[in-house]
């Protein structure tokens, strides 16, 4: 086993190449490349949560207007339809007042003629009677010779009509 | 070829100097070990450099280092909570020496003549030389920040007295055995492999040298045996190198918080 029938003879020279290996790796790589290595490191960390943050910034920034837009979007559509509510009644009140209007008309028109009507028929009756009383005077004087005055007859025709 | 029927497996984690001569048990000798942590260092320095670009969106390059940052960045900071920030290049260095020296070993660089792959972890004496490097943190840390009050680490806190009494020394032990433990864990997982690779691959060509029909099968079969014991090997490297750097924070986090 060489390593140990040489370690006599190579002890020295394997401890002094390697403690000054070991110098070097330590001060150079150690000490020297280690840290820009983890600043390197700590560096895009802080870039990359840096950079989450103003993507979240910006995502907050979007949904805050969002909400704006929508609330505004919301506040026309009720306004809208306010007025829509507010001009059918106006129409719907409009419209049962001229049905009022009209339907009154109508019923006034209804009232006149059924009154003309009424003072017609008075009239006809009248006219009637007195043709009715003036025939039975003289349907009387040809059968029985004796006149009747105007009043018995035309009470006689009040009579019969009253009965008819 | 019949010389090499002889070979030894042992024979790759040899170290012998660099441009041939003799081994002079002098500091500064430049052998093949120290010639393949140069290589470990250049390759971690330039791989981790890629992740020096900074920019905020990634090539693949430097999403490969910032991965693996956070994996070892993960290890100190559940391991031993927000103080392991300041353990961090330490265990990053311990792991990067550990995962690229056992994985550039299982590299098939000899396919270069006369280029050996050598396992640095292979070798205790590098191996403990991080653990005790470990160790020391844990001792440091834990009598600076506490004190002798640190030696209550042996003590299980809430328990009676003879169990205290009982516990303790065990606990002591078991704390004595760690730095052995965390060192000898890659060393000799390194061994063996390699040391199965290098014995299935003279297989190979033993079987094919032997000319026959049965010898050519055989090389097959311990042909595809070593790509997946190779697989094995890179993942055995890659474990190794985080079970060290989890027992270390580990071992630092007994140190900080104690219990």
């Amino acid at each position: 086993m060489p390593q140990i029938s040489q370690l006599a003879l190579v002890y020295q020279s394997q401890w002094f190449w390697l403690v000054l290996t070991l110098a070097v790796i330590f001060f150079v790589v150690g000490r020297g490349i280690l840290p820009k290595v983890e600043a390197t490191i700590d560096a895009r960390d802080a870039k990359i949560a840096a950079d989450l943050d103003e993507a979240q910034r910006f995502q907050d920034e979007a949904e805050a207007s969002e909400e704006a837009w929508r609330r505004q979007l919301n506040n026309a559509r009720a306004d809208a339809q306010a007025v829509t509510a507010k001009a059918k009644q106006k129409a719907q009140a409009d419209l049962e007042k001229k049905l009022a209007k009209a339907d009154k008309d109508v019923a006034d028109k209804i009232a006149a003629a059924e009154a003309e009507l009424d003072a017609a028929r008075k009239a006809a009756l009248t006219e009637l009677e007195a043709v009715a009383s003036e025939a039975t005077q003289d349907i009387v004087v040809k059968l029985t010779g004796t006149k009747v005055s105007q009043a018995e007859a035309r009470a006689a025709v009040a009579g019969a009509l009253a009965n008819a | 070829m019949a010389a090499e029927a002889k070979m030894d497996p042992m024979a790759q984690f040899s170290i012998s100097p660099i441009g041939g001569g003799e081994l002079t048990g002098t500091p500064f000798q430049f052998t093949n070990s120290a010639m393949w942590m140069i290589v470990v260092l250049a390759v971690i320095i330039a791989f981790m450099w890629g992740g020096t670009k900074r920019q905020i969106v990634p090539g693949r390059w430097q999403a490969a280092v910032e991965g693996l940052f956070g994996f070892v960045g993960d290890i100190a900071k559940q391991g031993i909570g927000p103080e392991g920030r300041r353990y961090l290049p330490w265990i990053f260095t311990a792991f990067m020496f550990i995962l690229a020296s056992n994985w550039l070993s299982a590299m098939p660089v000899a396919v270069v003549p006369g280029v050996h792959p050598f396992a640095v972890t292979g070798q205790f004496s590098v191996t403990g030389v991080l653990s005790i490097l470990s160790f020391a943190i844990v001792l440091a840390v834990g009598f600076w920040k506490h004190g002798l009050h640190f030696l209550s680490l042996f003590v299980p806190s809430g328990a009676p007295l003879p169990v205290k009494m009982f516990v303790a020394p065990i606990e002591f032990v078991s704390f004595l055995v760690r730095p052995f433990s965390l060192g000898l864990r890659p060393f000799v997982a390194m061994f063996a492999g390699h040391v199965l690779l290098e014995v299935f691959g003279n297989f190979v060509i033993q079987g094919l040298n032997a000319g026959s029909a049965l010898g050519w099968g055989i090389s097959a079969l311990c042909f595809i045996f070593l790509i997946f014991v190779n697989a094995l090997e890179l993942l055995v490297g890659g474990i190794q190198a985080y079970v060290f750097a989890l027992l270390t924070a580990l071992y630092i986090n007994d140190a900080v918080n104690l219990h």
